[in-house]
């Protein structure tokens, strides 16, 4: 059995959805920690250049895996693949991959509602399965995905996107509870808005609020060293979303958010 | 979706004008900013360190380089990195200069691109020796009107390399590039400080000390007039060795010192840099600096104003336009005297005020420097005032085969463009070629006459 890692040892690591405008930022800095990566991505030709600058950022090892993270297949060789592709299992995965569906205009129809929460949840949530499977006897392991504060109160914007998110806090919730007295961690990252080609255009992205995406790699990368439950990044969301949440549904009902 | 225009400037934030920005992260993305209509024309900008308006296009697209930003190879034999466009000289120092490299040459400035550094061909402290950044660049790939990217170098669509290093992002989008990197044993540098009396004699020890010093620079005292008109400090540096540093210093060779970044906040409605501050600054600076050695760290000798975020402020609202000029040797000395002598009379404030003696040109159809000397002042801006000093100083520079820096030029007419840049109808004949419609233009290039006002 391994023994449990220290906080600063290199590990191996499997980043999906890695071209994202989140994980392009927290590649460069799991790399500049002498980390070993295998990045994920749908893409073989966004996939190549990203490898080479981690490459020549870090020291460790960078290898590609072209993967489809809705791909029930693809899901579950996911780890023997990094790990051959690693020479090594791997101790950590971080789950990146996302897209935010357009709800500003008409009410999305049937197959729209159901590519976002697929592509929201369900492949997560398959990754994650396959992650539990995988780490669940490597105390000192970690499983990280991204979910949204778009998940703690569906709001008229975005509640498909959101109820989404919000199915994936509480797998993740429910997983940490499951795999905490085994040692491994499961971190729940709950960001607002974030400058990304993914919030490109919108408004939004130019609010005040909107954060860097290097800010917010840079409060994952904190929340997997020190093995964090939940954390808002940045961090003032955590007050924010508190008195969202706290308002009555009556009062709610009538606001335009 | 079409967003919203944002008002853009350069780093001297006069002028302004207004520009729908695009943002792409990869070269798909950036061919699709091509597309479309663009109104007055379409130019790249990387973090906006040109100081007058070359880096936008009012009433046009600007495609910013923040996410084309990633490394692509790095050879250790021979020091040659190969990187994309937006990747910035402050992370290159981040990465290798832990590793014993550093960059070949540098402005001022680490918060500039490779992209910029390259459209402007920039040059750095050791010009006199190394020439500009241009002698370090191998390859350069360039994103052509018609969305193609076309890799040139001297040996391959050397019309293209020629005319894209320099070329001010008229050409193209600047992609990625390859240039050599420099070894460096230490993140130090030797100093030896001169304080010199007057021009002549800062002149005098350039030229002693330009074949042994690696970099060399002259602050030089604006304000002073008469007989010390031209006194300096001069500063000749080289990098320090390995077997320089202390025992103790030795452990962390490469090492920098972490230091408090100041910050300039906000703009203050009037600029604080105005001629009573600036000449107390003056003398205060030319008395602390006798002639001494000092070992200082890169940071400190290379970008001093660095450590002070969003220094262009205290020019106040209205900004400031750096004029840099370069004079040919055998004039150099008669034109900067009365450079200077124009300058001190119109009581124009300078605070930054930087003389270097320049070495080899390059082989860019826009090159600047080639041996001589160039100074670069800061003038608060002074609607009125400002254009008719720099009439004035652009008239000199003519008179004695001088020519303007275009990643620092604001104001310079087109008539006075054509005549200090004799290969410019080389330059756009090479445009034409690779971008027929004229779809790379910049408020900059309006001016000047090189793409329809």
């Amino acid at each position: 059995m391994s023994r449990t890692p220290k906080r600063d040892d290199p590990r191996n690591v499997i980043l999906v959805g890695a071209t994202s405008g989140i994980a392009r930022p927290l590649g460069r800095r799991l790399v500049a920690r002498g980390w070993n990566l295998v990045v994920t991505g749908r893409d073989a030709a966004r996939l190549a250049p990203l490898a080479d600058d981690l490459r020549v950022r870090g020291s460790g090892t960078v290898a590609t895996l072209v993967f489809d993270p809705s791909d029930g297949a693809a899901v579950a060789g996911l780890f023997g693949a990094a790990a051959a592709l690693l020479g090594a299992p791997p101790d950590g995965i971080i789950v990146c991959h996302g897209t935010l569906p357009d709800e500003s205009g008409a009410l999305l129809d049937v197959g729209q509602t159901r590519d976002a929460i697929d592509a929201g949840f369900t492949s997560a949530a398959m990754i994650l399965a396959a992650a539990a499977r995988a780490l669940e006897d490597r105390p000192g392991a970690f499983l990280a995905a991204i979910s949204s504060v778009a998940g703690d109160r569906g709001r008229q914007s975005n509640y498909t996107y959101g109820a989404a998110k919000a199915g994936l806090t509480a797998y993740l919730s429910g997983l940490r509870n499951r795999l905490h007295p085994r040692g491994v961690a499961v971190i729940t990252v709950k960001p607002g808005i974030v400058r990304t080609p993914m919030t490109e255009g919108l408004a939004a992205a130019r609010s005040p609020l909107a954060a860097d995406a290097d800010t917010v790699a840079r409060d994952i990368e904190r929340a997997i060293l020190r093995r964090r439950d939940v954390v808002y990044t940045p961090w003032f969301w955590w007050p924010v979303m508190t008195v969202i949440g706290a308002i009555p549904e009556a009062i709610f009902k009538r606001l335009k958010l | 979706m079409s967003p919203a225009p944002q008002t853009l400037s350069g780093w001297g934030r006069f002028p302004v004008g207004d520009s729908v920005v695009a943002t792409p992260a990869d070269r798909a993305g950036m061919a699709r900013a091509l597309g479309g209509d663009h109104g007055a024309g379409i130019i790249a900008r990387g973090l906006g360190r040109a100081y007058g308006d070359s880096a936008f296009v009012a009433g046009g697209t600007v495609v910013e380089t923040a996410r084309i930003d990633r490394f692509r190879g790095f050879d250790p034999q021979s020091g040659l990195l190969d990187v994309e466009a937006g990747v910035s000289f402050a992370e290159i120092i981040a990465l290798f200069l832990p590793r014993g490299w550093f960059l070949p040459t540098t402005p001022g400035t680490k918060y500039v691109t490779v992209g910029g550094a390259i459209a402007a061909d920039v040059h750095g402290k050791n010009h006199h020796r190394h020439g500009s950044i241009g002698m370090f660049v191998e390859r350069i790939d360039v994103m052509v009107a018609d969305g193609t990217v076309v890799r040139c170098s001297r040996g391959e669509n050397a019309d293209l390399f020629h005319a894209t290093l320099g070329g001010m992002g008229l050409t193209g989008m600047i992609m990625a590039a390859c240039f050599r990197l420099v070894r460096v044993e230490t993140s130090r540098v030797t100093v030896d400080y001169h304080r010199t009396a007057d021009l002549e004699e800062t002149l005098t020890v350039f030229e002693s000390g330009d074949a042994g010093s690696e970099h060399s620079v002259a602050w030089i005292d604006c304000m002073a007039s008469g007989r010390a008109m031209g006194r300096s400090v001069v500063m000749q540096g080289r990098n320090t060795l390995l077997g320089e540093l202390s025992p103790e210093a030795r452990r962390d060779p490469f090492g920098l010192p972490r230091k408090r970044v100041k910050s300039v906040p906000f703009t203050p409605p009037v600029g604080l840099l105005n001629s009573l501050s600036v000449r107390v600054f003056n003398e205060v600076f030319y008395a602390a600096h006798g002639n001494r050695r000092k070992v200082v760290d890169l940071d400190t000798f290379f970008y001093p104003l660095d450590s002070i975020r969003h220094w262009n402020r205290l020019y106040g609202p209205r900004g400031f336009i750096q004029y840099q000029a370069f004079f040919p040797r055998k004039s150099s000395l008669d034109g900067l005297r009365e450079l200077l002598s124009t300058i001190v009379a119109s009581g124009a404030a300078s605070f930054l005020a930087v003389l270097k003696s320049c070495g080899p040109a390059d082989d860019a159809m826009l090159s600047f420097l080639e041996p001589g000397h160039t100074l670069a002042l800061d003038i608060p801006y002074r609607r009125g005032v400002i254009e008719a000093l720099c009439g004035r100083l652009d008239r000199i520079l003519l008179e004695h085969g001088g020519r303007l820096y275009l990643a620092k030029d604001a104001l310079m007419d087109g008539t006075t463009f054509r005549a200090m840049y004799p290969r410019l109808d080389e330059f756009l004949a090479v445009k034409r070629r690779y971008d027929p419609v004229g779809l790379f233009a910049s408020s900059q290039s309006r001016r000047l006459g090189i793409t329809p006002a």
